[in-house]
């Protein structure tokens, strides 16, 4: 077995033993970033000296000491770069850590390499990248997914143990699907969002991309809690997210939300989420059909609210105390647009564009105000659900993962992509998405989710069902071929 | 819910970007097709429910108003695209 293979409890465990050294863990990564990135494409920039400076020093009692993690590009880490994909934070050094930075630096953890994502987290493909298109290691012709499909990517491929992405409706879960890896998206306001450069702030949250569930709640572990510079962190106390680790599923009452089985769905997707809720069953968990009623306005209600706040947040990229600024502006306003034209790529225009629009003197309230009204009754669909079951489960995404190029000039039918994990982040749920089986296309093997939806700092819980689950599955170890 | 106007022109003065002839036209296709998609949300009654702005329900946290150490003025300083004397140069606003 490779280095590069090991999960990080493995790596972790061997390197506490002292059979490997922290630096030869980013050696190895390195070596194999070298050998297959030119394909897949998943690192925008990384920093080998740095990394092994820090790793030489970790301190490997720790609970993730010495474990080099990935870190979407969107996430502040000291001196690094943090371009967001885009050309208008493309010389930008971030000065400070992330809470999540020096969180995972407590807990021993060497972050290492910037991830490639679509620009400011916008999108679903990473090919609004202004960089590079990741590629899915499953078949290099196809998309990994995304936001965050650099962090997906670079788990499956074997060029990371571990990475961090954000996901603002989905932007986790859905390229851990369709790459094949475990993606969770914590509860909203469970872990600190300081230091993440903000898309829509009352959607986004950070969460962990690994190979394993148990992976997923050691990096929990790390990063959760109160954050005195975030507001919106909530004072829950931090669970240990492995504890309920190998409890089986009886009593467990899982519900299906009839709605996230209708038609559209690829053939495929259905019959490996269907096979994976039975065998649920058969490991003991009791199914009950429920209704999130309200689940087919949850897309239009997301790209009113998250342009909204996005077209508020972005607005701070005004060529004036970081990034571009356009040359020779003859006044302010023209130093503004110019700037804002030259380095925002054509989504990020697209949504500042709408996000404006919804929110401009006139349309507020048939847009903006009625977005966030439907959104109340899109949360109190999840309250009634979880009155009848402990959690939610069903397809992470419709499709298996698309074409490159295949979807880039319809953003409609890109947003509708988002359709089953849009809705936990307006209801500020958690959920993770586990593999459940392969799809086959064009000959090619890719990789399906299913997603487990959580109530509010539920975690431990929807580690514990979705490992359950896994562990009767050997799906998490299939291992593309690169 | 009232049909969708949108300018895309006027919208993006509005919102500070430039953008091409070919990029607003652009836009106003795909933009109206979006807003049509999200026209469906008037089939909701929503005449007695409250709008949800956050999913936590949290309002006002407060903290001791006490000086912390901050970024230093060069690292705070370090990403600007002008600078003179310690300060951020920002474009002629006055004549």
């Amino acid at each position: 077995m490779e280095i590069t293979d090991l999960s990080v409890a493995d790596l972790q465990a061997r390197l506490r033993a002292r059979e490997l050294s922290p630096v030869d863990a980013v050696n190895a990564l390195e070596e194999r970033i070298e050998a297959i990135d030119p394909q897949v494409q998943a690192y925008l920039s990384r920093d080998l000296a740095a990394a092994r400076e820090e790793a030489a020093k970790a301190d490997v009692t720790l609970p993730l000491g010495g474990v080099p993690i990935g870190i979407k590009d969107v996430i502040n880490v000291t001196g690094q770069p943090c371009t967001a994909a885009s050309k208008i934070l493309e010389s930008y050094r971030s000065p400070y850590d992330a809470t999540v930075i020096a969180r995972l630096r407590a807990a021993g953890a060497v972050p290492f390499g910037r991830l490639n994502l679509d620009e400011f987290a916008m999108g679903s493909s990473t090919e609004n990248s202004a960089y590079q298109a990741t590629r899915n290691p499953w078949d290099l012709t196809r998309i990994p997914g995304g936001s965050s499909g650099g962090s997906a990517a670079a788990v499956a491929a074997r060029e990371a143990f571990a990475t961090l992405g954000s996901d603002t409706g989905g932007s986790i879960r859905q390229p851990a699907a369709l790459c094949g890896c475990v993606g969770l998206k914590p509860t909203y306001g469970r872990v600190s969002r300081y230091g993440l450069i903000a898309f829509a702030s009352s959607l986004d949250q950070i969460g962990p991309f690994t190979r394993t569930t148990r992976d997923s709640g050691l990096l929990l572990n790390a990063i959760s809690g109160r954050d005195p510079r975030d507001s919106t962190s909530l004072d829950q106390p931090v669970e240990d997210y492995t504890a309920l680790l190998g409890r089986d599923l009886k009593g467990v009452r899982l519900g299906i939300p009839k709605e996230y089985f209708v038609d559209g769905m690829d053939a495929q997707v259905r019959a490996s989420v269907e096979a994976a809720i039975k065998q649920c069953e058969s490991l003991g968990a009791e199914l009950v059909e429920v209704s999130l009623p309200h689940t087919e306005f949850a897309v239009g209600v997301y790209y009113i609210i998250a342009t909204a706040e996005a077209s508020a947040n972005l607005a701070r990229f005004d060529g004036v105390r970081y990034g571009h600024r356009a040359d020779a502006p003859k006044d302010l306003l023209d130093h503004y647009k110019r700037t804002r034209e030259e380095g925002f790529g054509s989504e990020v225009k697209r949504r500042i564009i709408l996000g404006t629009y919804v929110l401009s003197s006139g349309y507020y309230d048939a847009f903006y105000l009625r977005a966030q009204k439907v959104r109340t009754l899109i949360r109190q669909d999840f309250t009634n659900a979880f009155a009848q079951c402990d959690a939610l489960v069903c397809p992470t995404s419709p499709d298996l993962a698309f074409k490159l190029g295949e979807r880039t000039d319809d953003p409609l039918r890109m947003y509708l992509a988002d359709i089953f994990t849009i809705a936990a982040n307006l209801a500020g749920i958690c959920g993770l998405s586990v593999p459940c089986g392969f799809g086959e296309a064009d000959g090619t093997k890719l990789p399906i989710g299913l997603q487990f939806l959580g109530k509010p700092f539920d975690e431990a819980r929807l580690l514990q069902i979705a490992h359950a689950y896994e562990q009767s599955t050997d799906w998490h170890k299939a291992q593309p071929t690169l | 819910m009232s049909s969708p106007e949108l300018d895309v022109r006027y919208v993006a003065n509005l919102a500070r970007i430039d953008l091409s002839d070919a990029e607003i036209a652009q836009f106003q296709t795909q933009l109206g097709r979006v807003l049509e998609y999200v026209e469906q949300l008037s089939q909701v009654d929503v005449s007695h429910v409250e709008p949800t702005a956050h999913a936590n329900d949290i309002t006002n946290v407060f903290r001791a108003d006490e000086a912390k150490p901050g970024l230093e003025k060069k690292a705070a300083l370090a990403n600007a695209p002008r600078q003179a004397n310690g300060l951020v140069m920002v474009t002629k606003v006055v004549e």
